[in-house]
């Protein structure tokens, strides 16, 4: 099923349940192409399961995710790049207990099997992992273990793993979470800069002051159910938002 | 936390080995195996060096591809002995010229194949029997991984006992020939251990190769979290089954050197406790490092010998001597230094 449109995802009554509990109920939603949109909402209103449903991180129920016209009723993990959607976690998931070059460079690197067993590093891939790391602040840091860094250094490197995919759609899920305001003047910075490179940036966020600057577009969650959606100011000028949500 | 865990952290924290950098704690071991392998060959003589640097050569042929699947990609295996004995029993079933009908004995058919048309057919064997075993591990990971692999270490333990036709069950397959290059037989133990080096050497490069490649780091990616992994486009299920049977036909070669060697297999080569003790070796010798497992090999078959030799233990309580021996050293090693004695990595 192939749909061309101005949007980079489109659900259809997507849904996933654990259990009793509907985590993302008959979700119908529009993330268009351009620009950053942030997904907001209470604690357990299915902002992390979608971004784990559209990446293919869990399973969907039911529904059809569209990436890019593509429609999809089984997103697999490993077949999300193909669609160019990239994604990092709420809770940092590094490859601990290698370097933090090794990190970039693992996402950079042969994807068929038998070639990547005859591909060696090249001054291409470490050339890129070099550009990212000085990107996202973590050059100094390379030869580090990831489990070694700072919360906030981890961050950043989960981005810059994730920059390294050169994805046209990225799931951020809580990428300003923790961080001292250094770091997260950083972060700001890259996804600034990710959209004036024409990508499309989906992020989870409690913040409401990066959630007031930053996105074009804003979704608003409320038990796995889109409670409403638009243009940030109006969103969050909306009377049931405020005070069911925001709590302001 | 429970209070084991909180226990064994204070004791790594406060342990001996704390404060000393890494490095030099893998040199001091490097150096202290080395040392204590040289001054053995040279205190037993030349004929026992033999012997003992062959017994080297296979184990590490086993505890280096063993490592591909434990060390590098995370899963913990202790089955690897079944593969080891399907390389083993392969090349004695094939290669074997005994003349059953004349021992009274259970009777198998002999083919007599030389010794380089059998051993590609017990790599292969080895690598197909790991092939259909590994679609079904492949679901499982951690403590499950543990105990579906050590259900197959049973089943081919059993499977080499009860098969009586192919087998010979208890009694065993004897008269497997040495390898021979035309009309050049390796029968002694010079040229024999000279073949096992190269097997050894050429396995271990074949590993290097493996764990240099982009293939390598993404084992140890694998390792790490193979559900995020699989979000950047790799599908781990492939790379999985792919070191895990690279693995295996390793150790049939293992397995095929190993009954040439002895020129006699029986089941007890392949119990269980061999594999718990291979899979120790690797972590003893460091996870994640083709040196550490050389190491790990070299400490062990020393351990092993060398407790022959004391003269406080009556010989027949050697083999259980070196299991308790082998067990408090783990323990120790998970205490103080979880990495194993070269290692990086921790389980």
């Amino acid at each position: 099923m192939t749909e061309s449109t101005g949007n980079a995802i489109h659900t259809i009554d997507l849904s996933k349940h654990f259990g009793a509990v509907r985590a993302v109920d008959d979700l119908t939603v529009a993330i268009p192409k351009t620009g950053i949109t942030s997904i907001v909402g209470p604690n357990g209103s299915g902002k992390s399961t979608l971004v784990n449903l559209l990446s293919g991180t869990l399973p969907l129920d039911g529904g059809i995710v569209i990436i890019e016209g593509v429609g999809l009723r089984v997103v697999k993990a490993h077949e999300s790049p193909q669609y160019g959607v990239t994604r990092t976690f709420q809770e940092v998931r590094l490859f601990e207990q290698i370097s933090a070059w090794d990190n970039i460079m693992v996402v950079l690197t042969e994807r068929r099997l038998i070639r990547s067993l005859f591909e060696r590093v090249t001054p291409s891939h470490k050339e890129t992992a070099e550009r990212i790391l000085r990107e996202v602040g973590m050059w100094e840091k390379r030869d580090a273990m990831a489990g070694e860094l700072s919360y906030g250094q981890r961050k950043l490197l989960e981005i810059g793993r994730a920059l390294a995919m050169d994805a046209q759609t990225y799931l951020f899920d809580e990428p300003f979470a923790g961080l001292f305001p250094e770091m997260l003047e950083r972060v700001k910075e890259i996804v600034v800069t990710m959209r004036e490179q024409g990508r499309t940036l989906i992020f989870i966020s409690h913040n409401m002051d990066i959630v007031r600057e930053l996105p074009d577009h804003l979704i608003v969650l409320d038990s796995g159910r889109l409670l409403t959606e638009g243009e940030v100011d109006d969103v969050l000028s909306r009377e049931e938002v405020i005070e069911a949500y925001l709590g302001e | 936390m429970s209070l084991i865990t909180q226990a064994m952290r204070g004791l790594r924290a406060s342990g001996p080995l704390r404060g000393i950098p890494r490095a030099n704690v893998e040199r001091i071991a490097t150096i202290l195996v080395l040392v204590w392998a040289v001054g053995f060959m040279l205190w037993q003589g030349a004929g026992f060096t033999i012997t003992l640097t062959t017994v080297f050569a296979i184990w590490a042929i086993l505890a280096v591809s063993l490592n591909l699947v434990v060390g590098f990609t995370g899963l913990l295996s202790v089955g690897h002995i079944g593969f080891f004995g399907i390389g083993a029993y392969t090349m004695a079933i094939l290669a074997s010229d005994a003349s059953y009908d004349q021992l009274r004995t259970e009777s198998i058919p002999t083919p007599d194949w030389p010794f380089f048309a059998a051993l590609p057919i017990g790599i292969a064997i080895a690598g197909l029997v790991a092939l259909g075993v590994g679609v079904v591990f492949n679901r499982f990971r951690d403590d499950i991984f543990v105990l579906v692999s050590f259900g197959f270490a049973i089943i081919s333990f059993s499977f080499f006992l009860n098969l009586r036709e192919l087998t010979r069950g208890a009694f065993g397959i004897h008269e497997i020939p040495r390898p021979a290059f035309g009309g050049w037989v390796l029968d002694g133990e010079v040229e024999f251990l000279a073949f096992a080096l190269v097997c050894l050497a050429l396995v271990v490069l074949i590993c290097w190769l493996i764990v240099t490649s982009s293939f390598g780091r993404v084992l140890t990616a694998i390792r790490e979290d193979e559900e995020a992994i699989a979000v950047f486009g790799y599908r781990v299920t492939h790379f999985k089954l792919a070191v895990w049977v690279l693995s295996a036909m390793m150790a049939g070669l293992a397995g095929a050197l190993f009954a040439s060697w002895t020129s006699f297999i029986d089941p007890n080569s392949f119990i269980l406790l061999e594999s718990m003790l291979l899979t120790a070796i690797v972590i003893l010798g460091g996870l994640a490092t083709i040196w550490g497992s050389l190491l790990g090999a070299l400490a062990f078959v020393l351990l092993e010998e060398g407790m022959r030799f004391l003269p406080f233990l009556p010989p027949e309580f050697v083999g259980q001597a070196r299991q308790v021996v082998l067990g408090v050293l783990l323990v120790v090693l998970m205490l103080f230094r979880p990495q194993g004695l070269v290692g990086r990595y921790q389980l």
